[in-house]
């Protein structure tokens, strides 16, 4: 049962991924991200972590997604580009490269077990096996205890964005008024 | 082997499972399916006549006893109309887009619990297996809802994309920011009851709003025991999400369908709004939690057959107020409608989830009840304040730079 889960999974995780590179039109490669998004989250419940499952779909699929949406709708770059000019120089032979260096390290890591890597067997060490307290209780305890700095800092960091945000656009507007006039225009 | 089910929590599949227990999973899928379309015929059919009334007039009367087949023969309209498939468009997102409106609200009705005497826990003992009421009781529980929720926004996102059309997408665009806006007051106020009730699983929120109530009448539903204001932003945070009036400032991109997938899309509407008022009844009004009346009738247990009666007359009640509200209120502008979101909704949820928190702890290490009412109110009205000059004074820049702009914009204008 759980194989058979898992192989479906797999499949429409992987389609997906293909579909993100090989699909010509932006908003196509989104959905097919969200099709990857949500195997990953199969993946997760299959492994009992069901909290993860649902954050995955409501914070990746739910959010994350319909904001490159948004962008790709509202910037009108939904139709296939032009793939002839390359923008930046060496872009491509270099996306080679690190292509070819993903597939080496994710090979070592199928041939020779996950623990090669960070010598962890799995996230959390053996504190992920502790009492029958549900998957949101410990993650909760971990994150409001061991890690409360952690999710200060993290929160810090996310406010200090957003504010620097809208400080950048609102600055924009004050300096060159022409320019953002232009865009109002346009 | 326990890894791969969602629906673990359910003591029902928690061993073994055999060919009973599938059937009876099945059986409950099928239930659930039929009475939510069933119910979905009877809603439009049930707003249309109140909405008649409301308005002084019959609403619909032709089609069977007053009016009731009325869907059905606006179903076989559409059915046998002109499929229309816009030019441009991008088909195969164009066709699927419905269904992405549909599924989500089915399978979030798929968590809530239809019945039960939740009086001794809300199980049920069918072909000697121990059940609940509901389809699935996964432990994420209502998190499946917001999880839902979220995805529903892509049925609206991708008809409007899809179409081709410039106008269409516009209004998806909106709609969908409106949608997405909506969701955080939703999340927050969920996250209050999650936090009085101490479960996310639906099952476990009716349990505990079953026990006993104060004084020996009121019940211990979630609507009195976090006083009220969660109830009021869920309320109206979910007739936002639903795009239903007077939050309904985008039909445009059914405009673009026809037929049998107009149909699709009017059929999601309705089912959301179900799935909405089901799910609220559950969070806030104890679902089918209520006395057992008469517990046996010759002889066989009906004791769940109560929760049933209880579950269907809240929803009924909940679904009158959304038609009700549709009536009365006037529509709202675009720019309202964000201001209300994010400048009134959000903080007051999020204040008054501190405030249940706060309460809480203070519980927890004993200290006055009172005390922590005045300071939480206190740092509420400096918030209140800090909140409401922060606005005005955005505001205020906000109109002198578009002066500015203008003034800049003039010359500009002669010249072309």
């Amino acid at each position: 049962m759980a194989e058979a889960v898992f192989a479906v999974a797999a499949v429409l995780m992987l389609a997906g991924a293909v579909g993100v590179v090989a699909s010509r039109n932006p908003v196509h490669a989104a959905l097919f991200l969200v099709q990857t998004l949500v195997g990953v989250a199969v993946l997760f419940v299959l492994n009992d972590a069901h909290f993860l499952a649902a954050v995955q779909v409501v914070v990746y699929a739910g959010a994350i997604v319909i904001l490159f949406l948004f962008v790709i709708m509202l910037l009108g770059v939904d139709k296939a580009e032009e793939l002839s000019i390359e923008p930046i120089f060496g872009q491509r032979p270099l996306a080679a490269v690190v292509g070819a260096a993903l597939v080496a390290v994710l090979g070592t890591v199928v041939v020779t077990g996950a623990d090669v890597l960070t010598g962890l067997r799995r996230a959390g060490g053996d504190r992920a096996l502790d009492g029958d307290a549900t998957d949101i209780e410990r993650m909760g305890r971990v994150l409001f205890s061991e890690f409360a700095f952690a999710v200060e800092i993290t929160a810090a960091l996310l406010t200090v964005a957003v504010v620097g945000a809208v400080i950048l656009t609102r600055r924009a507007s004050r300096s060159d008024g022409s320019a953002t006039a232009d865009t109002a225009a346009s | 082997m326990t890894g791969t089910l969602v629906l673990a929590a359910d003591p029902m599949l928690a061993g073994d499972v055999g060919l009973v227990e599938v059937l009876l999973t099945l059986a409950k899928v099928v239930v659930a399916f039929a009475f939510l379309l069933v119910a979905v015929m009877l809603m439009i059919w049930f707003e249309r006549k109140l909405l008649g009334g409301m308005h002084q007039r019959f609403g619909p009367t032709i089609a069977g006893p007053f009016g009731i087949l009325q869907t059905l023969a606006d179903g076989v309209k559409l059915f046998f109309k002109e499929d229309l498939v816009p030019d441009r468009s991008d088909r195969f997102v164009f066709k699927l887009a419905p269904y992405l409106s549909l599924i989500p609200a089915f399978l979030a009705f798929a968590i809530v619990p239809l019945g039960g005497d939740f009086n001794n826990g809300g199980q049920v003992e069918w072909w000697g297996r121990t059940t609940y009421l509901q389809v699935a009781d996964p432990p994420i529980g209502i998190l499946l809802f917001l999880a839902m929720s979220s995805v529903a926004v892509y049925g609206v996102m991708l008809a409007g994309w899809s179409s081709g059309s410039k106008y269409p997408l516009l209004g998806s665009v909106r709609a969908s920011a409106q949608m997405v806006s909506y969701e955080a007051a939703l999340g927050l106020a969920v996250a209050s009851i999650v936090l009085v009730t101490g479960t996310l699983s639906t099952h476990d929120m009716v349990v505990t709003q079953a026990a006993e109530g104060y004084l020996g009448v009121i019940p211990r539903w979630n609507v009195i025991v976090t006083g009220l204001v969660p109830f009021i932003v869920f309320m109206i945070a979910g007739t936002a999400e639903l795009n239903r009036p007077p939050f309904d400032l985008v039909e445009a991109e059914q405009e673009q369908y026809s037929s049998i997938r107009f149909a699709l899309f009017f059929l999601a509407e309705f089912m959301n709004t179900i799935t909405m008022s089901a799910i609220i009844v559950t969070l806030f009004f104890g679902g089918p939690a209520g006395p057992v009346l008469v517990g046996e009738l010759g002889g066989v247990n009906i004791a769940w057959a109560w929760g049933v009666v209880w579950f269907f007359l809240k929803l009924f009640v909940l679904l009158f107020c959304f038609v009700w509200m549709r009536a009365t209120l006037p529509r709202f502008r675009y720019d309202q409608l964000m201001d209300l979101g994010w400048k009134a909704l959000i903080p007051v949820a999020l204040g008054w989830f501190l405030f249940l928190a706060a309460l809480e702890m203070g519980r927890d290490r004993g200290w006055s009840e009172v005390t922590v009412t005045v300071v939480s109110l206190l740092v509420f009205a400096g918030a209140a304040l800090l909140l409401a000059r922060a606005v005005r004074s955005g505001r205020r820049s906000r109109d002198r730079e578009a002066a500015r702009a203008d003034e800049r914009s003039d010359p500009v204008e002669e010249r072309a």
